[in-house]
């Protein structure tokens, strides 16, 4: 019981509250739409990558606060690195939401580790997750990202790759 | 108003019933369970609990096949389970009531077993925006099959069906109408009588989901005319996996099997197949004997507190937490129709519902956040989600007290 305070951090609520590089990119270079079937949340990334390195990043979407929080602070946390290294650390964030990294051996978490707490709350890991799957779609052109794909998201073909143009999902309210 | 003064108004002891229910006792870590997801199911009282034990101890075995005494006080008490919920919606007659798995499994059999043999290309179906999507995708694949339409009854902002709108909506094509006796999402109770004399009025059949309304309201199929009806044991204080189809025999009679199999059929050769006679005909297979006897005690229990006292108690709760709700500042109640049952959906401005749900259970109150298997009412609405508090006639006004409480320290964490 005592993760769901943990989880609700002043970090988290900070960046819920004010998401940092929240909005569009003009000239992406990768796009990808994440959606949680679950509860109707949808998150857009956009990225552009000079080289293999990450120049510009954002993201928008209407989402819970872990949701909102999680993608502020990866956007954060990925801008100005490679795609090795953000894919690396993709890997390592959802080990961490499913419990399956020791955050005491050596890794690239740091700040990232306030949503180590979602471990303990399954219905809420996929909220944590999303903007991270919604990345590395985007990494690889997938137009629409789910957390409800396959079991292995990360490793598994995603629905509906069509890399035409994006629209928004008709019916979701878009504030 | 305090709490203690309305209680003993009441024209029940909350108490008292509350004692029945052994799970009502939960700690959810320090606090005290306050259990407000009763529309997505209810919690079962010992009676029921002790009931499904006598017959797994004393009574089990396969229904209508052996001699011996156990099959039969098994088939005995299967079909008195049977009359037992005939007696509690006022069916006819007792081969009216059909036992299927829940709500879902009952609106498929009407789908399967009346809309894949009488509904045709061009012919339509009327749903309305409140509907559950279980009985909204049955009617979209018949129509992906047949070439059917489905033509839908808007609702207005407080989400009351539009009945002028539903009424224009008949032609010569249309052969069913599927619709909610009370709205999952929003509470909102649909005047059902005015609907299917309409309905009739133009040679029209009429489905009722009654999942949300069973549980609440005293139902009547007969005052009601509805040719079916459908609903759910686990909401009702009975087991997972039992529910009922009422139909009208002349009309069940005239249906399809929806399964094949055991039990379901007179003779069997490879040549031709008899059917049985109604309910048998669409039992197929060995049933939830069990779950259907425990229902069948679910409604016994019920019946002895009587559906108005509870109808009565869960309005105050209804009232109470509405007159609450309405007067705090950042909370929007979605759905405010004038006939509604104790359902209260909301949102609070800037936080999700998801987080409201996850900082609520810290408080020990369990309610449903997310879109409720509706999402053309969410879409209504222009949101993704809400927050439902539903109650039961085992919920106290301290228990709303405690969900406002909660709300409020939702709204400090996100200040």
């Amino acid at each position: 019981m005592a993760n769901y305070k943990a989880l609700y951090q002043e970090v988290i609520l900070d960046h819920n509250k004010k998401p940092r590089n929240y909005g569009t990119l003009a000239h992406a270079s990768h796009h990808a739409v994440g959606h949680n079937p679950l509860c109707g949340d949808h998150i857009s990334v956009a990225l552009s990558l000079d080289r293999e390195c990450i120049d510009c990043i954002a993201f928008q979407g209407e989402s819970c606060a872990i949701c909102k929080a999680s993608a502020s602070m990866m956007t954060a946390a990925v801008k100005g690195k490679t795609r090795a290294d953000a894919e690396m650390l993709i890997q390592e964030f959802l080990a961490m939401a499913t419990g399956k990294l020791d955050l005491d051996s050596p890794n690239h978490i740091g700040r990232l580790a306030v949503f180590s707490g979602v471990r303990d709350l399954p219905t809420r890991v996929k909220c944590a997750i999303l903007p991270w799957h919604t990345l590395h779609a985007a990494f690889n052109s997938l137009a629409i990202a789910s957390t409800e794909t396959a079991e292995d998201p990360m490793h598994a073909p995603i629905g509906n790759a069509c890399r035409g143009p994006l629209s928004w999902p008709s019916g979701i309210n878009w504030r | 108003m305090t709490t203690e003064r309305r209680l003993a108004t009441e024209p029940f002891d909350v108490e008292r019933i509350r004692a029945d229910f052994p799970i009502l006792q939960l700690q959810i870590g320090a606090k005290p369970l306050v259990y407000l997801d009763n529309a997505a199911s209810s919690q079962m009282p010992q009676q029921v609990i002790d009931r499904l034990v006598r017959y797994q101890t004393t009574q089990h075995a396969n229904i209508n096949r052996a001699v011996h005494y156990l099959s039969e006080t098994a088939t005995a008490e299967y079909e008195a389970a049977r009359r037992k919920l005939q007696r509690f919606i006022n069916a006819p007659e007792e081969r009216e009531v059909i036992f299927t798995s829940g709500t879902t499994d009952a609106i498929n059999l009407v789908m399967h077993g009346y809309g894949r043999k009488f509904i045709k290309a061009g012919d339509e179906i009327i749903l309305t925006t409140l509907e559950h999507h279980s009985n909204i995708v049955p009617w979209q694949m018949l129509a992906e099959e047949t070439g059917a339409v489905i033509r839908v009854v808007p609702i207005n902002d407080a989400g009351e069906l539009l009945i002028d709108e539903y009424e224009n909506l008949f032609n010569m094509r249309t052969k069913l109408v599927g619709v909610m006796h009370v709205s999952n999402a929003l509470g909102s109770i649909n005047p059902l009588k005015q609907m299917i004399a309409f309905a009739h009025a133009h040679g029209v059949r009429v489905l009722v989901d009654g999942a949300q309304a069973v549980p609440h309201l005293q139902v009547d199929v007969q005052d009601l005319d509805c040719d079916f009806y459908a609903f759910s044991g686990h909401k009702l204080c009975g087991p997972t996996g039992i529910g009922v189809l009422y139909g009208k025999a002349a009309l069940l009679e005239k249906m399809q099997p929806f399964k094949g199999g055991g039990d379901m059929i007179l003779s069997v050769t490879f040549e031709k197949t008899i059917y049985n006679t109604i309910p048998h005909k669409f039992e197929a297979g060995t049933p939830p004997i069990a779950a259907a006897i425990g229902l069948g005690a679910a409604v016994d229990y019920l019946s002895a507190i009587g559906m108005d006292a509870i109808a009565t108690h869960e309005l105050d709760l209804l009232n109470y937490a509405t007159a609450q709700m309405t007067r705090m500042p950042g909370v929007c109640i979605i759905g405010t129709a004038k006939n509604k049952a104790a359902v209260l959906s909301f949102t609070i401005d800037g936080v999700h519902p998801h987080d409201v749900g996850t900082l609520l259970n810290q408080e020990g109150v369990a309610l449903r956040t997310g879109h409720h298997c509706a999402q053309p009412v969410m879409r209504r609405f222009k949101v993704p989600a809400t927050a439902r508090a539903s109650f039961a006639f085992y919920n106290t006004l301290a228990e709303v007290d405690a969900l406002i409480a909660g709300i409020r320290s939702v709204q400090k964490v996100f200040a």
